[in-house]
């Protein structure tokens, strides 16, 4: 028998609903897990995506097309399945996917966490046959510390910073994480931070969803010649390194991200600091959802696959890795 | 531990130099003397010799983990360093207890391992593996794999400890040199204000290092201020002759006395008190020999006979930095020159690197063209008026290579990288033609950007052909253009040949797999190269 769903097109494809999961490359119809750009492409006829979300996933890939918002936890018909959207916790307005039909039921992550996040509705476990896992931090190094540590190591670094009167320049994902960064030092922080023009946008589609964030004022709209002596500045990766951080004199910079547990990772990159924050769930968090998920077999997608399907084969459960990726390199090259 | 533990932190988290020694300062100025000597001895590089295997602390982190071997051989090779991954798979710690001091630590837990039998073991590093966190934890498995690399070099070391002392780096540096113990003793005279007429007659000085000439010869200024001397392709050693005995040390401060009985025969007619900078050089009558030659020497505690006969080894002087029991370090290169000359009229087994005449700028690069043929690997400048500094000093010695050989070799396999690199394919093995084959010349580490190895990675990773292990094959495509110093014949390379620091120039993006070398293009260097009997 068939798969219910199969990779395709950079992501996956159900023939029995006739619609992609998450697709790279322009399709008819296409359910989307959240809006980063490895899983929201524009181009699609047709956009599914969970109600939260539809904000961000129309700043991100523009409003041409069609957009169907959906509530979590409430079934809708597509072809010949019904398909559910479930809270995934990775960023506001994320999903996982449940997808029914007469062959069985299955349950597709995008990207998901289990930690709690103040931008976003706690990731909800659903009962599926097939699990389809991401797999971005799938090793056992990666464990996450408590976040309310974590906040408290960035609020040490940046009162250091003030104490010696340098500039604090935090990197981070400009979707989701920044937001969820701002959200965790409200209340707990004197504003305004500083952000990066990347991130001004976003921020501000938060704000008008309800996100209670600390007071924040764009880098562009500080004076001339201003040096950001002891302030918070909020940054995407892509501005470390680039003309941009002339302004801040003598910064130290820090990198909020999961990878940040590998000390390679940070020293490589020239950060002072690192700290680890991600939105993906870690490895007792990916092995436990498998557990809350109560699938029969499991397929690791969107990253390092092999060990996590490795340790659930030998758990005795039926475990694959599958690469999206290599689906759109061949419809490429054919 | 504690301690140790708050300053690698700090050293961690900064990348600014000044940071750095601050903290350096800070701790050597408060530290217990012990746990200061330990850390003097860790941070410049220093090991204790490897006290467990590595294979047993995979075993032993897995089970006190809960996770197979396996898993924990494929997160190493994703983390890239075993300390930190171990350190990162363990548990939390049981207990909030006060960890021992770093003395305490080295010498009652660490070092009682080598006495302890395979159970004890076991049980004393889960122990501490239960007691420890955090840093601790991560820097105790460092001292218990041997390496420790923490983004300090041992110049930072060298200047904190200077300040704290209240005096010039290069007593501090001198002081380090030689072999001492990390004791209480140690720090309390490293870091005393005296000087330095205690220092064992066995310790070198700290050597001068040249810097690669980046500009043109001319712009260092008037050429008769300056002596030429040919860059010889040797092991740069101290030679030593105090209180009727002598001492060979490399650069790598490695004691090397035995090894070369011929130096020291050569040596001992040299008057007392009187210490040399030089090369030791595979030498036959009056040429050099290949450096492959040195290499089969270098690896022999005790040559024997037929060692001794098949690669002959002199020592070529070229500097005199202690005359008559004075260190004369501080006067001009010229008047150590005659103190040079001097100390070898009455050692004539030693050989005299000769400066090389030259009576203007120009006729540098015609000298240096023909160096390859000399069997040198280039020239060295020296202004004639300099001191002998400490370290790698720039301004006053200068060395300027010949031109490396190069060729365009295809990318074939990749593995990941250790440490900063960790997790990334950053080490590369690169192929040419050999009829309608690929065959492996050449492994390579270094030479590209950060964003080129990004990319790289990035591309590998999406076009592995197979996996053995760490290592994967991948398609070849890419063709990068490789330099190297030398060529050899070697029977234990499927190629038929060993290059010598092989690295990488450039990433060549407009050529196709096609227009790479082929290995008789490298094997004619072989033949056409310098290859002395």
């Amino acid at each position: 028998m068939t798969d219910l769903l199969v990779p395709d097109a950079g992501g996956l494809y159900c023939a029995a609903g006739d619609f992609w999961i998450d697709p790279l490359r322009p399709v008819p119809r296409a359910v989307i897990t959240h809006a980063h750009a490895d899983h929201a492409r524009a181009g699609a006829g047709e956009y599914f995506s969970a109600r939260d979300g539809l904000p961000v996933l129309t700043h991100r890939v523009g409003e041409s097309g069609r957009f169907t918002a959906l509530d979590y936890g409430a079934p809708f018909e597509l072809g010949q399945t019904r398909v559910t959207l479930f809270p995934a916790g990775h960023i506001l307005g994320s999903a996982t996917v449940r997808v029914e039909s007469e062959t069985g039921t299955w349950g597709v992550s995008g990207d998901f966490k289990r930690a709690s996040d103040p931008t976003c509705r706690a990731f909800e476990p659903f009962a599926c046959d097939v699990w389809l896992s991401e797999c971005t931090f799938g090793l056992p190094v990666y464990r996450w510390p408590p976040t309310h540590e974590v906040i408290d190591d960035i609020l040490d670094w940046w009162q250091g910073c003030r104490d010696a009167g340098r500039p604090a320049v935090l990197f981070c994902y400009a979707l989701g994480k920044a937001q969820r960064i701002l959200a965790e030092l409200h209340n707990r922080a004197a504003g305004p931070v500083w952000l990066h023009g990347a991130m001004q946008p976003l921020t501000e589609v938060y704000r008008r969803q309800g996100i209670e964030m600390v007071a924040t004022r764009p880098v562009s709209q500080a004076d001339k010649g201003y040096r950001f002596a002891g302030d918070l500045v909020v940054a995407p990766p892509s501005a470390a390194g680039s003309p941009w951080m002339r302004r801040f004199p003598r910064h130290s910079a820090g990198f909020v991200s999961g990878w940040m547990r590998i000390r390679g990772h940070r020293r490589r990159r020239g950060y002072d600091r690192g700290f680890v924050l991600s939105d993906h769930a870690d490895w007792p968090g990916l092995v436990e959802t498998v557990e809350d998920m109560r699938a029969r077999r499991v397929i690791t997608i969107h990253g390092s696959g092999e060990a996590l399907a490795g340790h659930l084969r030998e758990a005795g459960l039926e475990a694959e890795c599958w690469n999206l990726r290599a689906s759109l390199q061949a419809a490429r090259s054919a | 531990m504690r301690a140790f533990a708050r300053l690698f932190d700090r050293l961690d988290r900064t990348t600014a130099t000044n940071a750095k020694v601050e903290a350096l300062v800070d701790y050597f100025g408060t530290a217990d003397p012990a746990d200061a000597a330990w850390a003097v001895s860790f941070l410049t590089g220093r090991r204790i010799k490897r006290l467990v295997n590595t294979r047993e602390l995979r075993e032993w982190a897995a089970a006190a983990s809960g996770l197979p071997l396996w898993l924990v051989e494929d997160s190493y090779e994703h983390v890239g360093d075993l300390a930190e991954t171990l350190h990162l798979l363990l548990p939390p710690p049981d207990t909030g207890g006060a960890p021992p001091n770093l003395s305490r630590m080295v010498n009652d837990h660490l070092l009682a391992l080598r006495e302890a039998d395979d159970d004890q073991r076991r049980r004393a590093v889960l122990d501490l593996w239960r007691q420890l966190d955090g840093s601790e934890r991560f820097l105790f498995n460092k001292l218990l794999t041997g390496g420790f690399r923490v983004g300090v070099s041992k110049r930072l070391v060298t200047r904190a400890l200077a300040e704290v002392a209240g005096v010039d780096s290069s007593l501090i540096a001198h002081r380090l040199m030689g072999r001492w113990q990390p004791t209480a003793e140690f720090f309390a005279a490293l870091i005393a204000a005296k000087s330095d007429d205690d220092i064992d007659p066995a310790v070198p000085y700290p050597f001068f290092l040249a810097s690669p000439l980046d500009n043109a010869a001319e712009t260092l200024g008037e050429p008769d201020e300056w002596q030429a001397e040919w860059k010889w392709d040797g092991i740069r050693a101290q030679l030593i002759r105090r209180a009727g005995q002598t001492y060979v040390w490399s650069r790598g401060e490695d004691l090397m006395n035995g090894r070369f009985p011929e130096i020291e025969a050569a040596a001992e007619p040299l008057p007392d008190g009187c210490v040399l900078d030089g090369e030791i050089m595979a030498w036959r009558g009056d040429q050099p020999l290949p450096f492959a030659l040195l290499q089969r020497r270098i690896g022999r505690k005790k040559p024997g006979a037929k060692s001794l006969a098949d690669a002959p080894v002199a020592f070529l002087a070229y500097d005199c930095l202690e005359s008559d029991g004075r260190d004369i370090r501080t006067r001009p290169l010229a008047e150590r020159m005659e103190r040079l000359d001097h100390a070898l009229r009455a050692a004539p087994g030693l050989l005299r690197s000769r400066p090389v005449d030259f009576a203007d700028w120009d006729a540098l690069p015609a000298l240096r063209a023909g160096a390859r043929e000399r069997g040198v690997e280039g020239l060295m400048l020296k202004r004639l008026g300099s001191p002998y500094r400490v370290g790698r000093t720039r301004g006053d010695w200068w060395k300027w290579k010949v031109e490396p050989y190069t060729f365009d070799g295809v990318l074939i396999y990749a593995q990941p990288g250790h440490g900063r690199r960790s997790g990334l394919f950053t080490d590369y093995t690169f192929a040419v033609h050999d009829g309608e084959q690929l065959v492996p010349v050449a492994k390579a580490y270094s030479g590209l950007s950060q964003a080129e190895i990004d990319r790289l990675d990035r591309w590998i990773r999406g076009h592995t052909r197979e996996r053995f292990g760490p290592v994967r094959s991948v398609e070849p495509v890419h063709v990068f253009e490789l330099a190297f110093e030398g060529i050899q014949a070697s029977a234990r390379h499927k190629s038929g040949i060993a290059l010598r620091f092989p690295r990488i120039h450039r990433w060549r993006e407009d050529l196709a797999v096609t227009d790479a070398d082929s290995l008789s293009d490298l094997r004619r260097l072989l033949d056409g190269g310098r290859q002395p009997a």
